[in-house]
C-alpha cells in the first residue's frame, strides 16, 4: 500500500481517482490487521469504518463532503464517542460504553473524519511508558523490545506505523508530546482553554488538553482548527476566536528564539539529543533567527509541583469511581463501603492507586497547606518564568525527554525514576502554554529524536508555522 | 516526609481503597513525598497560588431543561440495575 502523509495528499489521490476512500479504510484495516503486535488499538471500529467511507466516498463525489473527508483517525481510550466503548484503558471501566459523544469527536465528524477505533494508552492516561495500560504495553514501531512513550502511546505508535493518518491523544503533562518524540511523529499540546474537555475521561483537569498526533505540521493545523473552539458544556474553553491554522502556515520574518541553560546542560540529558539541540540551534541562526540563552532557575521544582498538583486532581475526579452507578463492582462488594472499597482496590491498577493515595495525602487535613498551597504557589512562580522569557522571545526550545525510549520495563520500578522523566514537558502543562513535538532526527540507536518548541498562549498559528521552518531546516541539513 | 502504617490506613480509608501491603506504601509514599518536599526550598510567601488557568469570565446561559440522557442511557452502564434503579447491596441494617 502506498504510504499517505497528509491529508492533502490522500485527497489528492482521490481526486484523481486513482484512489477511493474505502480503499484507504480497507488498507489501514489490514496493516491494523498484520500489526496487532504493536498493541496500539484497543478496539478497532471495522465494518462502522468501511460504511462511513462508503458514504464519505459518495459525498465527495457530489461535491457535499466536509473538509476532513480522506482524514482516517485514531482516538485515545479516554475520548467518548456515543455508543462506543472507552475505558481509559482501565479495567475499572471496562465495558463501559459512552452514552454521549465528546465535543472533539462531534467536531471531527461533522467535518466527515472516519473514526476507526479507539487507541490504547497508560491506565487514565497516568504514565509516560505506555505500561500502566490494562491491555499492556504499545511496543515502539522504530525497535519493539522499547516503549512507546506516554501515556498516548496507542495514538503515537498507530501515526508512527501507518495504522491512521492521524490520532488525537491528551496531554496532561507531556502525553501528546513525549510519545509523538519518542515515535517520530508530530505532536501539538494546545493552550489549556483551547480545546474543549468535555468528554474526556479527566485526570488533571487544570492540565488536561486533547492535542493531535500527525505526520505533518499541515494536519496537526487543520485538526486543531476543527476541534478547538469555544464549547457550551466546557466553560474553561475560551471563546477566543479559532484562526484559520492550516492556512496560517507561512511564517514571516525571523523569529526570537530562548533556549534554557538549564535544560540543555541537565545532567540527565542524553548527549546525542544536546548535540542535535545544538545543531539546531546553529541551524536556527544560520537562517537568520535570533537563538538566545535564557534561564529557567525553576527546572528542579517543576517535577515536584507537577505530581502533587496532578495527584490531587486525579484523586478527586476519580473520586466518581464507586461501583454504583458504572463500571466495575467488585463480587465481594457485600454492603456501600466493600462496595466502593473492594471494587476500586480490583478495579484500579497499581500507579493509578498510588496517585489516587498521594493526591488525598496533600489535600487531607494538616498537609494541604505543606503540599497542595505549596504547590499551587510554585505553579504560579513558574507561570511567570516562563512568560517572562516568552515577553522577550517568540518561543522557546527544548528537548522533549532526556533520552530516546527505554526498554520496556526498564523504570518501572522506580516511581520517582519514571516521574522525573517529565522534566522537560511538564512546564508548559504547569503554565498552560502550547508547545508541539517536532520530529527532527535520530539517534544513534536508530530511535527518533524529537525536541520541543514553547509558544505563548494562543499562538498556535506561530508555534505551527515556525515548526515548519524548524522541521525544513533539519531536512536541508 | 516519613509516614507511618496509620497515615497511610487513614489515607487509604479517605480514598475508599484497601492497601494490599501496608509496608510497601509506606516506603512508597515516604520516598515520592520526600521528593516533593524540594518545594520547601523555595520561598513562595509573597506568591498568590495559582488556582484557575484559564482567563474566562463566567459565561451565562439560560437555565432551560433539557434531557439529554434518557432514563434507559443513564442505567444501561449500571453493574446491576432493574428497569428503574441502580441496584446495590444493602446499606440499611435490620
Amino acid at each position: 500500500m502506498q504510504s499517505y502523509d497528509s491529508l492533502a495528499a490522500v485527497q489528492a489521490a482521490i481526486s484523481t481517482s486513482s484512489l477511493t476512500l474505502e480503499q484507504l479504510v480497507n488498507n489501514y484495516l489490514h496493516r491494523i490487521n498484520a500489526n496487532q503486535h504493536l498493541n496500539a488499538f484497543v478496539e478497532v471500529f471495522v465494518d462502522e469504518a468501511i460504511q462511513k467511507a462508503q458514504l464519505i466516498d459518495k459525498k465527495i463525489k457530489n461535491g457535499t463532503a466536509g473538509k476532513l473527508a480522506g482524514m482516517v483517525i485514531g482516538i485515545k481510550d479516554n475520548i467518548c464517542y456515543k455508543n462506543h466503548k472507552v475505558s481509559a484503558s482501565s479495567k475499572i471501566l471496562e465495558g463501559f460504553t459512552s452514552i454521549y459523544s465528546s465535543t472533539v469527536v462531534e467536531r471531527l465528524l461533522a467535518e466527515d473524519a472516519i473514526i476507526i477505533g479507539r487507541l490504547n494508552c497508560d491506565e487514565f492516561a497516568m504514565g509516560g511508558s505506555n505500561e500502566t495500560s490494562y491491555y499492556g504495553p504499545v511496543l515502539n514501531a522504530a525497535d519493539t523490545t522499547k516503549v512507546s512513550g506516554g501515556s498516548s502511546g496507542g495514538s503515537a505508535v498507530a501515526v508512527q506505523a501507518d495504522l491512521c493518518l492521524a490520532a488525537l491523544g491528551t496531554d496532561t503533562g507531556g502525553s501528546v508530546r513525549q510519545p509523538a518524540a519518542f515515535c517520530g511523529v508530530v505532536g501539538l499540546k494546545p493552550t489549556y482553554g483551547r480545546v474543549s474537555r468535555h468528554g474526556i475521561i479527566a485526570f488533571a483537569s487544570s492540565f488536561d488538553q486533547v492535542g493531535p498526533i500527525t505526520k505533518s505540521i499541515e494536519d496537526a493545523a487543520l485538526l486543531l482548527e476543527v476541534i478547538a473552539g469555544k464549547d457550551e458544556y466546557d466553560g474553561t474553553a475560551t471563546s477566543i476566536p479559532v484562526p484559520n491554522y492550516s492556512n496560517e502556515l507561512n511564517f514571516n520574518g525571523k523569529a526570537r528564539i530562548a533556549y534554557l541553560d538549564e535544560t540543555l546542560n541537565s545532567e540527565g540529558l542524553d548527549p546525542e539529543i544536546r548535540a542535535l539541540m545544538q545543531q539546531n540551534i546553529d541551524l536556527l541562526r544560520a537562517d537568520g533567527h535570533t537563538v538566545e540563552e535564557a534561564h529557567f532557575p525553576l527546572l528542579d521544582y517543576v517535577v515536584p509541583t507537577y505530581y502533587i498538583l496532578t495527584t490531587a486532581e486525579a484523586s478527586s475526579n476519580l473520586a466518581r469511581y464507586d461501583g454504583v452507578h458504572y463500571g466495575y463492582r467488585s463480587p465481594q462488594a457485600i454492603d456501600l463501603e466493600s462496595t466502593y472499597k473492594k471494587s476500586r482496590t480490583e478495579g484500579f491498577g497499581l500507579e493509578v492507586k498510588r496517585r489516587i493515595m498521594l493526591g488525598t495525602f496533600v489535600l487531607s487535613a494538616g498537609y494541604y497547606d505543606a503540599y497542595y498551597a505549596k504547590a499551587q504557589r510554585v505553579r504560579r512562580m513558574i507561570m511567570d518564568n516562563l512568560n517572562e522569557i516568552l515577553s522577550k522571545y517568540d518561543f522557546i526550545l527544548l528537548p522533549n525527554a532526556p533520552t530516546t525510549a527505554w526498554n520496556l520495563g526498564e523504570k518501572l520500578k522506580d516511581p520517582v525514576v519514571m516521574y522525573l522523566e517529565d522534566i522537560f514537558t511538564v512546564q508548559a502543562s504547569l503554565s498552560g502554554l502550547p508547545a508541539i513535538s517536532v520530529p527532527v532526527g535520530q539517534h544513534s540507536n536508530n530511535l527518533p529524536i524529537g525536541l520541543q518548541l514553547i509558544g505563548k498562549k494562543f499562538d498556535e498559528a506561530g508555534l505551527l508555522s515556525f515548526s515548519k521552518i524548524l522541521l525544513n531546516i533539519n531536512k536541508k541539513a | 516526609m516519613k509516614i507511618d502504617r496509620n497515615v497511610v490506613e487513614k489515607i487509604a480509608h479517605l480514598a475508599r481503597l484497601d492497601v494490599e501491603n501496608v509496608d510497601e506504601s509506606v516506603a512508597d509514599m515516604s520516598r515520592i513525598l520526600t521528593f516533593m518536599e524540594k518545594l520547601n526550598e523555595l520561598d513562595t510567601s509573597n506568591v498568590e497560588p495559582l488556582v484557575y488557568l484559564t482567563e474566562e469570565v463566567n459565561a451565562f446561559r439560560e437555565d432551560v431543561v433539557k434531557q439529554e440522557i434518557t432514563h434507559e442511557e443513564a442505567l444501561k452502564n449500571a453493574p446491576d440495575a432493574d428497569e428503574n434503579f441502580i441496584k446495590v447491596a444493602k446499606v440499611i441494617e435490620q
